[in-house]
């Protein structure tokens, strides 16, 4: 993946649709980019209001533990801004590994694509469920 | 994607920058690929690979990876070894303990790639740097079975 900017990676598009940001992660992610993409999100919630954050991964071949802990970091910043994360696609080759790496991430909610991770976080707009589906009951 | 399986030569990589890390994670997966690791064997090498090329960065302020095909037997291998002349590592039985860390990261670094490869090895001297060598091997040629 080239930059348009020379020295500069290219930043990760962050859609909207309706009330939930959507970012698809694809294929090799700078540690650069993955940090501006926290500060990204963090701004466009506030900005507008989101209530629901999907990172689809399935585009994303590794997860090493610098990306498992931008995600978490970004999820746990999501919340204080009151908006629900769920981390999308991930593929299972990556969630093998991340167990034997020793990182499972259990304060990040996953769907098994974008699909469910919308009927995560519409189930969550009614009140008192989001701590119900962040438990997985 | 169809990885052509072809010959895999030695090359040695620089670790400077974020782009070089990238650039590491590719081309041990195209070796992996080509050696004929299977997808999740080719994910847990590469995100080995990421770790300890992240530890040379961070840590040792920069070196390179040397990517060699080892076979052991009819069994095809890679080994990855990664050189800093950095800082060193003082207490290496430390800095190979789930959540040690020195660099304000998840301390999984060390510890995870060992779990994620067949072999591993770490020489360093204080002062003068730090050199962590892994291999990991591709499955062997399947035993025959009687009735098949």
């Amino acid at each position: 993946m080239t930059a348009l900017f020379p020295g500069r990676p290219t930043a990760v598009p962050i859609l909207a649709l309706g009330d939930t940001l959507l970012v698809s992660l694809q294929g090799e992610l700078h540690d650069g980019m993955a940090e501006q993409l926290q500060q990204d999100i963090s701004r466009r919630i506030a900005d507008s209001g989101a209530v629901g954050v999907i990172i689809d991964i399935s585009g994303v071949e590794i997860v090493d533990s610098f990306l498992g802990r931008v995600l978490a970091e970004i999820a746990a910043s999501a919340g204080l801004l009151a908006a629900g994360t769920v981390v999308a696609g991930m593929r299972p080759a990556v969630a093998i590994t991340l167990v034997e790496l020793g990182l499972t991430l259990p304060g990040l909610t996953t769907a098994l694509d974008v699909e469910r991770a919308r009927e995560l976080l519409a189930q969550a707009a009614e009140p008192g469920t989001w701590d119900r589906c962040q438990r997985g009951t | 994607m169809m990885a052509v399986p072809g010959p895999v030569t030695a090359a040695r990589l620089p670790i400077r920058s974020d782009a070089d890390l990238a650039w590491v994670r590719q081309q041990v997966r195209q070796c992996a690929a080509d050696l004929g690791f299977g997808l999740v064997q080719q994910t847990k090498l590469v995100t080995a690979a990421s770790e300890l090329a992240r530890n040379t960065l961070v840590h040792g302020g920069g070196g390179h990876v040397d990517v060699t095909p080892v076979t052991r037997g009819v069994t095809r291998g890679l080994r990855l070894s990664f050189a800093d002349s950095g800082p060193g590592i003082r207490d290496v039985e430390l800095a190979m303990t789930d959540g040690y860390t020195s660099g304000g990261g998840l301390g999984l670094g060390l510890s995870g790639a060992r779990r994620l490869v067949d072999e591993f090895g770490i020489d360093t001297v204080p002062g003068r740097g730090t050199t962590v060598t892994v291999t990991a091997w591709a499955p062997g040629v399947p035993t025959a079975r009687p009735g098949l």
